[in-house]
């Protein structure tokens, strides 16, 4: 495995279950799941979150688009979970997946989440939405978390 | 020192915001590739990066008997939203309310 194309970290005042059940509970992470495209309307994730199971990132609308697709690796609750990450159209290919790390951890009254996205070189736009997204997606979950406030998801801006 | 002053304590420096201006072309450097950089002692890169640490713009990983540097913009991305964002919506709405007001002496 190459080296990590980003590593975010995030202190939350909260515990790790709670960060846990927003990355896996599907009506949690509605709440706070809205990337910097102002036309995002926020996203779920979906899946029984098994080893070997299909996970996907879908629209929040009635639609429920499908927007990324991928594996489940590993599940520690509430200390690691392992995704592969990819566009739906190459849901069977999985040389081009690439990787997301969620790391748990309770440091003395706060969570240090960190998230490693690895194995990012084959696909450049998938980079750069990566690069937008996940600093917009942190911020809104220790928001979210800290404050019990669900974001609008209608004015969600850039 | 709370959280964001330390954020602002380490962009204060031009050798700090240059080593993640370094972090965002190439990220995830070693110590070693940084110093050969910025033209300054390897002493002096470790406390610049041991600040940019501590404000948690820079995060490291071990990989194998290196350490990799990697720029992290949560915080920035805090910044933005607390003293940019925010003032930004006001400039916005303060523009639309001119027009609603020119458009409504229009209708007069």
């Amino acid at each position: 495995m190459s080296k990590p194309s980003f590593v975010y970290v995030t202190y939350i005042a909260t515990t790790p279950e709670k960060v846990w059940q927003a990355l896996v509970e599907t009506d949690v992470t509605r709440k706070y799941w809205i990337g910097p495209d102002p036309t995002d309307r926020g996203h779920v994730n979906v899946s029984d979150w098994k080893p070997g199971s299909r996970w996907e990132h879908r629209r929040n609308d009635p639609a429920g688009t499908v927007d990324l697709v991928g594996k489940v690796v590993e599940t520690s609750p509430p200390r690691r979970l392992v995704l592969t990450w990819a566009r739906p159209r190459d849901a069977a290919n999985e040389a081009k997946h690439s990787r997301v790390t969620f790391d748990i951890e309770l440091q003395g009254t706060v969570v240090r989440l960190t998230v490693t996205h690895e194995d990012l070189e084959q696909d450049r736009d998938m980079l750069e939405g990566i690069s937008d997204g996940w600093p917009k997606v942190l911020s809104n979950l220790k928001t979210f978390l800290e404050t019990g406030r669900a974001l609008p998801q209608s004015v969600a801006k850039r | 020192m709370a959280q964001i002053d330390k954020v602002f304590k380490a962009l204060a420096d031009p050798s700090r915001r240059r080593l993640l201006d370094r972090l965002h072309r190439e990220n995830g450097q070693t110590l070693g590739a940084l110093c050969g950089q910025m033209g300054m002692t390897r002493q002096a890169v470790t406390q610049h990066l041991a600040v940019l640490e501590a404000a948690n713009l820079v995060v490291t990983v071990k990989e194998g008997r290196e350490k990799l540097h990697y720029l992290n913009p949560v915080p920035l991305h805090a910044i933005y939203e607390r003293w940019i964002e925010k003032f930004e919506h006001n400039r916005l709405g303060a523009l639309r309310d001119l027009t609603r007001r020119l458009q409504g002496d229009d209708d007069e």
